[in-house]
């Protein structure tokens, strides 16, 4: 891999808290190395900030390999940068040549109040959970984990959809700002697994209440979401969701 | 003299007579108690979960926005079992020997014990919540093999184990949530530990959002914060992990058992540059398959691919055939040291060495042609379906290994090196798990207990789990049937008050220095005298100096740290320095522990103790304790030994040759 050393300028949202007006102001970011990550680089850029005695841009990050899901960055108008299947963290420089201009701004959702510049609140997240995603097993109920067998084509969907990691970015790329792709891959999990059965109905019926109810947005299945997933969670699963949401609807009534 | 209040007993009878003999608290009195969990991870979401199941009030506290965030979700290859599940003649016994061996023996018998005998039910809890577990074609389980055993006992999900057991853990935690059991304190992180007649009763914390200092009550708090390897800067840990709870406990008087115990990963992705921030495991599973290697000549600086096979050192398979590239983490990442330091080492750096599938795709390959019944299938088509297989099992992996250094690992070998993962020392806790604080309970990386000096892979996502799901509901009985008659404590009682202040004048103390150097700056140095005086090889002269140079730098931290922002509002700078200022000071109790034991053990590898062919070398007369350290003052520490009796087991020098 060759190595290069870049300038840059970063349009970067900046707002002092929930209450106050954001806007965007621009940096200029030299010698960067390609084989930095992308919040190496804003690292760098804070450290600048700081010594100048300025406020450093306040982002969330916490395991910087892709997993926990904290970070969530809207990068040039995509939800963690250009590369596919990728988390903000794990985007390296080389993504970007010399003299680029880059715009990053917060995920963008009526859902997710944003917190302090890059930071936004995704509690909501947290509640659709609350509603129903969980299967209800107190401790020390179980049986034989292999007493239950389970095809294991069944086993490997119900993974992909457990895969999800909560980051938030298919509601900041939906026109609509939308959970479904988040809630349906939770649905979907739990749904495809004989252990989610019993409470197969009032789960879904209840987690799509509560995503109406926190403020996101219909589905027109536009697909946005699933172009900008770090982790590849399937279209499909919205679509199991509907069927899920309409059959139990159907046995409500 | 420390009471690790062992039960009496035959060992395999110690747990459950210890849990038909301890003390209940009947269903209306659970109503009436309130417990407090510092951490969301593993232990703290399993725990907090479980105690809000048997109806305590739980709050739950953490800094991340969410409790699915917590670290543990980083976990990559697997959780160990005693299910026997492939009849290859595994048993509790066998998974406890192999964890007090793989120890070192350095870890009490005890708690390891128990926790070979609570892990098959771990497996059946995940299980039931819905973790999807890797499966076989008939529907069940799908096991693999780690370091330091000799049987298939790893559960597995993909390369993404932790993340699954941690959303199993956190969707239990979020039904309690919503039951109203379990109140969450999303990004607050906690400043000190309130102690009221010699029990912790409360804790203060900080809102990261607002900058607001809050007073909570508990009948019991319980820390499940996690391990401090970023005292080294660079880690595979995340970077808002941190020390800070468990210090806090420690400077109220929780003794702090074993802090030089450190495990050094020997697959992680090496550092690039000055401007790295932290380091990325690559999951020990890849030694199931992966053969690792450095070149027979120094300095070579051929393409990997085009050094022939007997020009290549498998230096591991040489040195110990009977466990070959699967020894544990210690061994593998001294050897790598080893070679890298003699002048064999890979890449730009020459820091790195070679983790390879080429015969792995090979075998994998043929093995599919064979069952798709290709007969004479060409070299393409063999790595073609060789590539698919690996894919299967360690995609996520190679994945990440291409985003971070832009090299395709399925085409050219990995290039890796050791680094700092987890912390085997932590807070000293009783059989109970309670620390020298009555009421304060350490649980899961935050004590020192079940990994002795060194942990075996997959075995922190069991003891997290364990302490969580199947220890503390129990003994945490035990303490609180006393405690039904306190009426909670309102939080203007002066010990609350007198903790609050003591945080907001630190704070503020911080606040006004404005010196001219930044937190990142000063955590950086500390990182470097660490990595290089209290890493891999340690020795006395080392770390006198360490010692030395981190007594300066705290010196220069409280007097020239810059601090941008303000006390009342989100400031994540402040946050740091909170941080790193807990972490200059435990850095200061590693070295001093490193120097007082005067063995290798382990992670822990004192360069004047080392057998001739340079293996650690143990000193059973002189060591066989848990080294606790009780804070007397500033720079000043007392040394409590815990002897670790071993009835059952007979320490003999860990030989994988």
């Amino acid at each position: 891999m060759q190595h290069y050393t870049m300038n840059l300028t970063l349009k970067v949202w900046r707002q002092k808290n929930s209450k106050s007006k954001g806007h965007f102001e621009s940096y200029q970011v030299k010698n960067i190395s390609s084989e930095m990550s992308f919040l190496e680089m804003i690292d760098v850029l804070n450290e600048e900030l700081i010594a100048e005695g300025k406020d450093p841009i306040a982002f969330d990050h916490d395991c910087r390999e892709g997993i926990c899901g904290m970070c969530s960055m809207y990068i040039n108008g995509r939800p963690h940068g250009p590369w596919e299947q990728n988390t903000t963290c794990q985007l390296h420089m080389r993504a970007y040549k010399d003299g680029d201009t880059i715009v990053i701004e917060p995920w963008r959702a009526n859902a997710f109040p944003v917190i302090k510049d890059l930071m936004v609140d995704r509690s909501a997240f947290d509640r659709i959970i609350q509603a129903g995603g969980y299967i209800s097993v107190n401790t020390g109920n179980a049986v034989d984990a292999n007493a239950i067998p389970i095809e294991k084509q069944k086993a490997d969907d119900a993974f992909m959809a457990a895969a999800c990691i909560g980051c938030g970015a298919c509601v900041a790329a939906c026109k609509n700002s939308s959970a479904m792709l988040f809630t349906s891959a939770k649905v979907s999990q739990l749904s495809l697994l004989p252990q989610g059965d019993p409470e197969r109905k009032t789960r879904v019926l209840n987690m799509v209440a509560q995503m109406d109810k926190e403020g996101f947005g219909a589905c027109t299945n536009t697909g946005a979401c699933e172009a900008v997933c770090p982790k590849g969670i399937s279209l499909s699963n919205i679509a199991r969701m509907n069927a899920e949401y309409f059959s139990a609807s159907l046995v409500a009534q | 003299m420390l009471n690790a209040k062992i039960p009496a007993g035959p060992l395999n009878e110690k747990w459950s007579t210890y849990k038909s003999t301890c003390r209940l608290v009947n269903p209306a009195n659970k109503r009436k108690l309130e417990i407090i969990v510092v951490g969301t991870g593993l232990a703290g979401a399993s725990a907090a979960a479980s105690l809000g199941e048997l109806g305590y009030k739980v709050k739950a506290f953490c800094f991340q926005d969410s409790p699915r965030r917590a670290h543990s979700i980083a976990a990559q290859g697997g959780i160990n079992a005693a299910k026997n599940y492939q009849n290859d003649g595994d048993s509790v016994y066998r998974l406890f020997y192999d964890t007090i061996k793989g120890g070192d023996y350095r870890a009490r018998e005890a708690n390891v014990h128990r926790l070979a005998e609570v892990s098959g039910a771990i497996i059946d809890q995940c299980v039931a919540q819905g973790v999807p577990f890797a499966r076989e074609y008939g529907g069940l389980l799908s096991n693999r093999s780690f370091g330091g055993t000799q049987v298939q006992r790893t559960f597995y999900a993909a390369g993404q184990t932790g993340q699954q057991l941690l959303l199993g853990a956190y969707s239990a935690i979020e039904r309690q949530i919503a039951l109203g059991n379990v109140e969450m304190f999303n990004r607050h992180e906690m400043l000190d530990v309130v102690v009221i007649e010699g029990k912790a009763r409360g804790i203060i914390v900080r809102d990261l959002v607002s900058g607001e200092l809050e007073r909570h009550f508990g009948h019991a708090v319980l820390l499940c914060s996690g391990g401090y390897g970023n005292v080294f800067y660079l880690s595979t840990n995340a970077m808002g992990s941190n020390v800070t709870a468990a210090w806090k406990a420690h400077k109220k008087g929780a003794y702090f058992g074993n802090p030089c115990f450190t495990q050094i990963h020997p697959t992680c992705i090496p550092v690039s540059g000055d401007h790295q921030s932290k380091l990325t495991l690559m999951s020990e599973s890849l030694r199931n398959d992966g053969r690792i290697w450095v070149p027979k000549k120094q300095a070579d600086d051929r393409k990997p691919t085009d050094i022939p096979e007997d020009e290549r050192d498998y230096f591991l398979e040489r040195r110990y055939p009977a466990f070959g590239n699967l020894v544990p983490r210690d061994v593998a990442s001294r050897a790598a040291k080893e070679r890298c330091d003699a002048g064999f080492g890979v890449g730009t750096s020459k820091q790195a060495v070679y983790l390879d599938y080429a015969d792995a795709i090979q075998r994998y390959g043929k093995i599919e042609a064979n069952k798709q019944g290709l007969s004479n299938p060409s070299d393409d088509v063999i790595i073609k379906l060789g590539n698919e297989v690996i894919k299967e099992k360690y995609g996520n992996l190679f994945d990440m290994y291409e985003k971070i250094t832009g090299e395709n690992p399925y085409e050219t070998p990995m290039r890796i090196y050791p680094a700092v993962h987890y912390t085997m020392g932590g807070l000293w806790v009783d059989y109970e798990l309670m620390t020298t604080v009555p009421g304060l309970y350490a649980l899961g990386e935050a004590n020192f207990s079940d990994h002795g000096a060194n942990r075996l892979g997959a075995s922190a996502l069991m003891q997290g789990l364990a302490d969580g799901y199947f220890v503390i509901p129990y003994t945490i009985g035990n303490y609180l049937a006393d405690e039904i008659h306190t009426k909670p404590i309102p939080t203007d009682h002066p010990a609350f008050v007198a903790a609050e202040k003591e945080v907001a004048d630190r704070i503020n103390r911080l606040m006004s220095i404005q010196g001219s150097k930044t937190v990142e700056s000063f955590h950086k140095r500390l990182g470097k005298i660490m990595w290089d005086k209290c890493g891999m090889a340690r020795n006395e002269e080392g770390l006198k100096q360490a010692i030395e140079e981190i007594r300066q730098l705290k010196a220069e931290f409280w007097s020239d740290v810059k601090i941008p922002g303000g006390i009342n509002e989100m400031n994540p700078e402040l946050d740091k320095a909170n941080r790193v200022a807990d972490f200059i000071e435990l850095g200061e109790l590693m070295c001093l522990d490193a120097l007082s034991r005067n063995e290798s053990c382990g992670g822990h590898f004192r360069e004047e103790s080392q057998t001739p062919e340079g293996e650690a070398l143990r000193n059973d007369a002189d060591y066989m304790y848990v080294a606790n350290w009780e804070m007397k003052g500033e720079h000043e520490w007392q040394l409590h030994k815990e002897i670790l009796d071993y009835e059952v087991v007979k320490p003999s020098q860990r030989s994988y040759k």
